[in-house]
C-alpha cells in the first residue's frame, strides 16, 4: 500500500487543456471518490495515476517516488475499467492470474492466491468459464478479482459498478467497502453515483471543468459546500437557490422576504448573493407560516414526496417524508430555517461568516 | 410455422442458385480433367463423358514438370502468405494503437503503390531485380509479392486491430505486462481471424499470379505453376485434358490452406471482452 501525491499536474491534448494544476495528497489507505459531471477529467486523472495517459505539467509520486516517467507495468497499481476489459480468451482463472504470471510468481502461489480472491467474490464455480458465458455482474466481479489478486500499491477504480443493475449495484458497492475495511488498501474511486460517492468515501474530491472545487470529507461537502457547483452536484435531488442580497445579517430575497442569517457574513452590505437551500430542509407549514408557493407537481418516491413548486415563478423542489404532502393542495407554504441556509457570493463562493 | 415457409423455400433456392453458378466451372474444370482424349470433342457438350479416366492426372504427376512447379508456388506462396503477413501485423497495430507524425504521409504512400496497373511495373522491376541476379528466382518473386501485398494486407490487419478494445492492451500493462507482450499475448490471439484471412487472402494472391511470374521467370526450373499451365499450350494444340487436371490439383493446397484456417475466418473471438 501506499500514500499518492499529485503536485500540480496538468494535462493538455494538443492546445486543449484538460486537468488544470491538480493538487492532491491521497494517504496510505485512504479510500477517495472523484466525482464531477461527465467530461471534467476524472477519468483522465485516474488514468495518469495509472500511467496510461502522459502527464503534460506538474508531479506524480507514489510512496514517495516520482512516476511521471514510469511505464504502467512498473507503477504496481490495479486498475477496474467501466468496460471491465476481460481477456476473452483466457478463462477466469487465467484472466486473475495474468498478472502474477507476468511477475514470475510460483505456481503454488498463484492457485492459492487466486483461489482466496475467487471465494471472496463468490467466484469458484466459474473459475473455468470464459468471459463471454458471464452475465454483467460476474464480469464485473472477474474484474474486481484481477485487480486483488495481487496486493498492488493502490487501486484505482473507473465507474466499475455503472453497467450493473441497480439491486446489484447496491450489493456490489456494499462489498467493495467490506473488501476495504479487510485490505486497507489506497484507493481511488470515479464515479457518478451520488450514494456510491457518500457512502464509499473518506474523502470526496469535486471536479468541474478539469479544476479540483473541492476535497473534503462526504459530510462535509455535504453540509459546507465550498462552491455554488458543488452545492448543486452533491446531494438528490439538488439544491434550491434564489437571488438575494445582503444587508446586516439579513439576506432579502426578490419579492422582499428578509431572512435572518445565523452569523453576519464577511460581505459588503447590498451584495448581490444566491442563497441556497436543499430540498429536505424546507420546511411546510400551514396558512400565515412562511411563503405561499404554488405546487406543480408532485413526485411519489415510495420513501419520500418530492414537490414541485413555484415560488414567484422560480422553480424550486422540496423533499418530504409526510405523506400528508401527496394530497397538498393548489398551494403550500414554505419556510428556511436559517442554519440551513448557504450563502454564495456574486463570484459563486461560499460566504463566510465575518 | 405457414407463414415463413415460403420466405425460407426462396431463401435456401436462392443461395442454391448461387453455390451452383459459384462451384459450376470448378465442377467442369474435374469433368473436363476425367474425360478421355477421344471423348472430348467428339461427344459434344455432356454433364459427364461416357468413360473416364485418370490417365491425365498420372501422366501430369510422372511425366511432366508439374511437380517442379507445384513445389515452387508452394514455397513461393507461403513465403510471401508468412512474411506479409507478419510484415502487415506489425505495421498494421502501429497504424491502429499508435499516432506519429508522419502517419497521414505513410498512408498516402501506400495508397498510392495501388494505384498503378501492374504492367506498368513489370519493365522497371525487371530493371532492378537483374543486377541484383533475382530475374530467375524464386527469391525475386517472393520479394515483388510481397512488395505488392503489404500495403493492402497492412489495412487489412489495420482494421481487425481496430476492432479490439484498447482497454485490454491498457489492463494488460497494469498487470504487468510491457507493450509488446501485451501485444504478443492479448492482442495477437485475439486477431487470429484477422491473420487467418490475411494470410488466406495473400496466399491466393500469390498462388495464381501470373503477370510477374512470366516476366520474371524463363525456364522451368523456377516457374510457378500458373506459368506452367502454359506448358501445355503448344502452337497446334491445347491439352486440355492435362491442363484440366494439373489445375485441379493446384487447388488442393488452396482448399486445404482455407479448410485449415477456416474456423478462426468464422469465429468471433473477442466476445465477452467488455460489458454487453
Ligand atoms: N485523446 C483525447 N484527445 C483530446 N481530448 C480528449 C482525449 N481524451 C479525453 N479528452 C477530453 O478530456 C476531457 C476529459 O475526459 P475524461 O474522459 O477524463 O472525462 P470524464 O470525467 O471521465 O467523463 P465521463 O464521466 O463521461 O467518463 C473531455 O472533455 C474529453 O473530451
Ligand atoms: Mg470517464
Amino acid at each position: 500500500m501506499a500514500s499518492i501525491d499529485i503536485q500540480n499536474v496538468k494535462k493538455a491534448y494538443g492546445h486543449v487543456q484538460v486537468l488544470h494544476d491538480i493538487d492532491l495528497q491521497i494517504k496510505d489507505g485512504e479510500f477517495v471518490v472523484l466525482v464531477g459531471p461527465s467530461g471534467c477529467g476524472k477519468s483522465t486523472l485516474l488514468r495518469m495515476i495509472a500511467g496510461l495517459e502522459g502527464v503534460t505539467g506538474g508531479e506524480m509520486r507514489i510512496d514517495g517516488k516520482r512516476v511521471n516517467e514510469l511505464h504502467p507495468k512498473d507503477r504496481d497499481i490495479a486498475m477496474v475499467f467501466q468496460s471491465y476489459a476481460l481477456y476473452p480468451h483466457m478463462n477466469v482463472a487465467g484472466n486473475m492470474s495474468y498478472s502474477l504470471k507476468l511477475r514470475k510468481t510460483a505456481k503454488k502461489k498463484i492457485a492459492a492466491a487466486v483461489a482466496s480472491a475467487a471465494s471472496k467474490l463468490g467466484l469458484d464455480p466459474l473459475l473455468d468459464r470464459r468471459p463471454k458465458a458471464l452475465s454483467g455482474g460476474q464480469r464485473q466481479r472477474v474484474a474486481m478479482g484481477r485487480a486483488i489478486v495481487r496486493q498492488p500499491k493502490a487501486f484505482l477504480f473507473d465507474e466499475p459498478l455503472s453497467n450493473l443493475d441497480a439491486r446489484l449495484r447496491e450489493q456490489m458497492r456494499a462489498e467493495i467497502k467490506k473488501m476495504h475495511g479487510d485490505l486497507k488498501a489506497t484507493s481511488i474511486y470515479v464515479t457518478h453515483d451520488q450514494i456510491e460517492a457518500m457512502t464509499l468515501a473518506d474523502r470526496i474530491v469535486a471536479m468541474h471543468g478539469g479544476v479540483v472545487q473541492q476535497v473534503g470529507a462526504p459530510l462535509e461537502l455535504y453540509d459546507r459546500p465550498a462552491n455554488l457547483f458543488v452545492a448543486g452536484f452533491i446531494g438528490s435531488p439538488g439544491m434550491n437557490f434564489l437571488d438575494a442580497t445582503y444587508a446586516n445579517g439579513n439576506v432579502t430575497l426578490k419579492d422582499g422576504t428578509v431572512m435572518a442569517l445565523p452569523a453576519p457574513l464577511a460581505v459588503a452590505d447590498g451584495a448581490k448573493v444566491t442563497v441556497g437551500i436543499r430540498p429536505e430542509h424546507v420546511v411546510m407549514g400551514g396558512e400565515g407560516s412562511g411563503m405561499a408557493a404554488s405546487v406543480d407537481l408532485v413526485e411519489p418516491t415510495g420513501f419520500g414526496i418530492i414537490l414541485h413548486l413555484s415560488l414567484h415563478g422560480l422553480a424550486f423542489k422540496v423533499f418530504t417524508l409526510d405523506r400528508a404532502a401527496l394530497s397538498a393542495g393548489p398551494s403550500v407554504h414554505v419556510s428556511f430555517p436559517a442554519q440551513h441556509l448557504h450563502v454564495f457570493d456574486d463570484k459563486g463562493d461560499r460566504c463566510v461568516a465575518r | 410455422m405457414k407463414t415463413s415457409l415460403l420466405p425460407t423455400i426462396a431463401h435456401r433456392l436462392a443461395i442454391l442458385a448461387y453455390v451452383i453458378f459459384a462451384l459450376f466451372p470448378l465442377y467442369w474444370l474435374f469433368k473436363v480433367s476425367l474425360t478421355p482424349n477421344d471423348l472430348l470433342y467428339s461427344e459434344g457438350v455432356r454433364m459427364w463423358p461416357s468413360r473416364t479416366t485418370w490417365e491425365h492426372y498420372s501422366f501430369v504427376l510422372q511425366h511432366s514438370a508439374f511437380p517442379t512447379f507445384f513445389k515452387n508456388s508452394l514455397i513461393v506462396s507461403g513465403s510471401t502468405a508468412i512474411i506479409v503477413t507478419i510484415c502487415a501485423s506489425l505495421s498494421g497495430y502501429a497504424l491502429s494503437r499508435f499516432s506519429f507524425r508522419a502517419k497521414y504521409w505513410i498512408v498516402g504512400l501506400m495508397l498510392l503503390t495501388q494505384m498503378f496497373p501492374l504492367v506498368m511495373l513489370v519493365a522497371p522491376i525487371f530493371k532492378i531485380l537483374t543486377p541484383l541476379g533475382l530475374t530467375n528466382s524464386l527469391t525475386g518473386l517472393i520479394v515483388v509479392y510481397t512488395a505488392f501485398n503489404v500495403p493492402f494486407a497492412t489495412f487489412l490487419m489495420q482494421s481487425f486491430f481496430d476492432g479490439i478494445p484498447k482497454d485490454l492492451e491498457e489492463a494488460a500493462m497494469i498487470d504487468g505486462a510491457t507493450k509488446f507482450t501485451a501485444f504478443r499475448e492479448i492482442i495477437l490471439p485475439l486477431t487470429l481471424p484477422g491473420i487467418a484471412a490475411t494470410l488466406g487472402f495473400v496466399f491466393t494472391a500469390a498462388w495464381s499470379e501470373l503477370l510477374f511470374a512470366l516476366m520474371l521467370i524463363n525456364g522451368n526450373n523456377a516457374a510457378t505453376f500458373p506459368v506452367g499451365l502454359l506448358t501445355f499450350v503448344s502452337k497446334f494444340s491445347v491439352d486440355f485434358g492435362q491442363m484440366m487436371a494439373a489445375g485441379v490439383l493446384a487447388l488442393i493446397p488452396a482448399a486445404l490452406f482455407f479448410l485449415l484456417i477456416q474456423r478462426y475466418l468464422v469465429q468471433g473471438l473477442t466476445a465477452g471482452a467488455v460489458k454487453g
